[in-house]
């Protein structure tokens, strides 16, 4: 028997008729599927009702980004997903970062990240560090295999509240306590906080280098940077 | 006869194993493997593994994992000291297969390099590029291989059509392509400490690579 399955149209939605509420959750929706154009068009419509370049990241594409992490954390997503979702939000802070910048608000603070020695990956790095640029971090990223000398030159110029290493193969990940050990030998450890992260750490391994935190994803370090930083600046103890 | 011995393994090491238990004629020898998939998420190999052990503890006097550490950073060596059995040593099978030495030669020479052996080379599709969605989104392969300089493909044997779709890949990560054979390395003198050398019928175990 010819049999035709009847298929109903996919439900269109044109983003400037929804109102606000609906146009920010539809945003989480394109971003959670990794949407750039429709992420590009919502950031741009809530900037003609003259939504502050701030709201927008924040309600629209960082809370959207939080909620695809802890998808993420929780198994119901996975790289690829995370991948096309950061690409999506990547497309809004295009418009947004020079606007961010003209309104002259101080960032949080400032951190300096990058992979360490004999590893060249860079997913969690890249992730990080868009999420905390989201989150107000002025983000230095010195990319992939770096060596104690390039992070030091980093934490020299860069003079940052955080320094983030990040490492994806347990051959190259005792290299962080390399780089901490020199930092304890020179007398600057104290004067940063140090974040690490990677698919094979845990917070004993963090424990273990010296690090202050530990942290197991970029919704993760989000949300610890910011403490910290708000922590250490009153005067308080450091710890995640 | 031998008591027999129980290799719980990787099922991407299958052939292999069968292929040096025909070859040493390690008769003893049982295999149990595990799905090679659950490399994807390393965290959950540990736990697969203290079931296996567990499962068949009662049947075997002694249990021989066939994992390196896998990107579990200690987690099966935990397991393994915890359960009384050993493991193969090194950090992946890369390391095995090439040895030790020629290994990290390979690493330090360049960072940026992908491996293959036989088994990803024979399912490359369903082990790399479906797991990282790049049938579906090509346009990642950069956001996963933009670091990455060559490929270096380690044969386990030596066959035509393997290295045909070795070079394929690489052409497909858009990487350069080296060949490295290794023959079955640290995988075979490993398992040759735990079987013995000395059973009948044993071959030149180098003619099969």
């Amino acid at each position: 028997m010819d049999t035709k399955e009847i298929v109903p149209d996919e439900e269109e939605f044109i983003l400037a008729d929804l109102n606000n509420d609906d146009l920010v959750e539809q945003m989480h929706e394109d971003l959670y599927d990794g949407l750039r154009e429709e992420i590009v068009e919502g950031t741009s419509i809530l900037l003609e009702r003259n939504w502050s370049a701030d709201r927008v990241l924040n309600e629209a594409l960082v809370e959207g980004m939080r909620i695809v992490g802890v998808d993420f954390r929780d198994g119901i997503l996975f790289v690829p997903e995370v991948l096309l979702a950061a690409n999506a939000m990547k497309g809004g802070m295009a418009i947004l970062r020079p606007l961010l910048a003209e309104t002259g608000v101080k960032p949080i603070g400032k951190m300096v990240i990058g992979t360490v020695k004999g590893d060249i990956h860079d997913i969690g790095k890249n992730l990080v560090g868009m999420m905390l640029e989201g989150s107000g971090f002025e983000v230095f990223d010195i990319g992939i295999n770096n060596s104690v000398e390039d992070y030091f030159e980093a934490l020299e110029k860069h003079r940052p509240d955080i320094l983030g290493m990040s490492a994806l193969l347990t051959t190259t990940m005792p290299y962080m306590k390399v780089v901490i050990d020199e930092m304890v030998k020179q007398g600057i450890r104290d004067d940063y906080i140090v974040l690490v992260g990677g698919a094979p750490l845990n917070e004993e391994f963090g424990r273990a280098v010296g690090a202050d935190a530990y942290c197991r994803d970029a919704a993760q370090a989000a949300d610890v940077a910011p403490e910290m930083v708000r922590s250490r600046r009153r005067g308080g103890v450091v710890s995640a | 006869m031998l008591e027999p011995i129980l290799v719980i393994a990787c099922g991407a090491l299958a052939l292999e194993i069968d292929a040096l238990r025909r070859s040493w004629d390690w008769r003893h020898l049982h295999l149990k493997c595990i799905d090679a998939k659950l490399h994807n998420r390393p965290a959950a190999i540990p736990g697969r593994l203290r079931k296996e052990i567990r499962r068949h503890r009662a049947s075997y006097k002694k249990i021989f994992v066939a994992y390196a550490d896998c990107g579990t950073a200690g987690g099966i060596d935990q397991v393994l000291a915890e359960e009384g059995a050993e493991r193969l040593e090194g950090a992946h099978c890369y390391e095995f297969f090439a040895g030790r030495k020629r290994f990290a030669e390979l690493a330090g020479s360049e960072p940026g390099t992908f491996y293959l052996t036989d088994f990803l080379a024979r399912h490359f599709d369903r082990f790399v590029i479906r797991p990282l969605g790049l049938d579906g989104h090509p346009e990642l392969r950069d956001a996963y291989f933009g670091n990455y300089r060559k490929l270096v493909y380690l044969s386990q044997i030596r066959d035509e059509g393997l290295l045909e779709s070795a070079a394929r890949a690489a052409a497909r990560l858009g990487l350069e392509f080296e060949h490295v054979h290794c023959g079955y390395g640290e995988l075979e003198t490993s398992l040759a400490l735990q079987f013995g050398r000395a059973n009948h019928g044993q071959k030149d175990s180098h003619f099969l690579a």
